[in-house]
């Protein structure tokens, strides 16, 4: 039996632990005390490790549908689609997170912003992905279309969320000409937090992941066996 | 203009004493409000008891659901299902 695989339960463990740990040391840990941020500081071991989720289940999403055209196989399809699914709830989240944020350090939910419109546009480039699968009707044709455009979503992404802004004027931390909060404002006691955040995210988006593979290839076996 | 030594001295201190009060300004960034009331009163834990919660029915949703689908892939829930 493989160490890291579906069924085994350590990792799913060790990421809710991860998410426990986050939570209380979220609410109840050391945090720098900074004007205009005051508690919503804390903010960054949700809001930020949820995009930086949704950023690693993408990639997962592009590698397998490079996968898929490589050798063909349908399960890597499935992977890479449930990938896309489970990322999109991270961003989803991160973006509703990222807004009630706005609201109370920046004054308003949304700001015309270019970092702000870029997650907007890549929600909606992997919104059309999935639109892109439902469209086409046969299986090996919807997975190789799929395949290339995760490819291109995944580029575009990292081009609407980590380039652009950075080139031009943005509210955001770490963007147009803001020092980011790991530069400054990121202590020890944040650091201890947020990389095991983003771990315990990251396990659980692939625990959801793996659950929804697992009933699709179920549903197929037993489509195919009548 | 041709000052006397006193009046240069006034001068002087005039100076010095205008660069002294501006030093007292920083005293604003010593005090940025958190909700340190709010914990001593002991409502954090409550905040902490929620999350903590939903976090728990979560993990157990996703446990019952990861056990279900085990015993899907091993044959035996076939006749379980309701």
């Amino acid at each position: 039996m493989k160490i890291f695989s579906a069924k085994t339960w350590w990792w799913k463990i060790l990421g809710m632990v991860l998410l426990f740990y986050t939570y209380y040391q979220g609410f109840l840990g050391e945090v720098p005390r900074m004007p205009i941020l005051n508690e919503t500081i804390r903010n960054l071991y949700f809001h930020v490790t949820m995009w930086m989720t949704m950023l690693v289940l993408m990639l997962c999403n592009a590698i397998y549908g490079i996968l898929y055209l490589k050798n063909g196989r349908l399960t890597n399809d499935f992977v890479a689609a449930e990938c896309a699914r489970t990322a999109m709830v991270f961003g989803i989240a991160g973006l509703l997170t990222g807004m009630l944020w706005a609201n109370y350090t920046w004054g308003e939910p949304w700001v015309n912003d270019p970092q702000l419109n870029g997650t907007a546009a890549t929600l909606l480039i992997y919104a059309a992905y999935f639109i892109l699968r439902n469209a086409v009707a046969d299986e090996k044709q919807r997975a190789r279309l799929a395949g290339v455009y995760a490819i291109f979503a995944f580029v575009m992404m990292i081009v609407f969320i980590m380039v652009l802004p950075k080139m031009t004027d943005s509210l955001h931390p770490g963007k147009g000409g803001n020092p980011g909060f790991n530069k400054y404002d990121l202590d020890d006691a944040m650091r201890r937090v947020f990389y095991p955040a983003v771990i315990g995210w990251t396990l659980l988006g692939v625990w959801m992941t793996s659950l929804r593979v697992r009933l699709k290839k179920l549903e197929t076996d037993e489509s195919d066996n009548g | 203009m041709n000052l006397t030594m006193a009046e240069k001295l006034i001068r002087i201190l005039l100076v010095f004493s205008l660069l002294l009060t501006s030093s007292g300004l920083y005293a604003q960034t010593d005090h940025i409000e958190m909700a340190d009331t709010f914990r001593s009163e002991g409502k954090i834990y409550v905040v902490i008891f929620c999350a903590f919660l939903v976090l728990a029915i979560m993990a157990i949703y996703l446990f019952a659901i990861d056990r279900r689908i085990s015993r899907m892939e091993k044959g035996s829930s076939r006749l379980n299902i309701d």
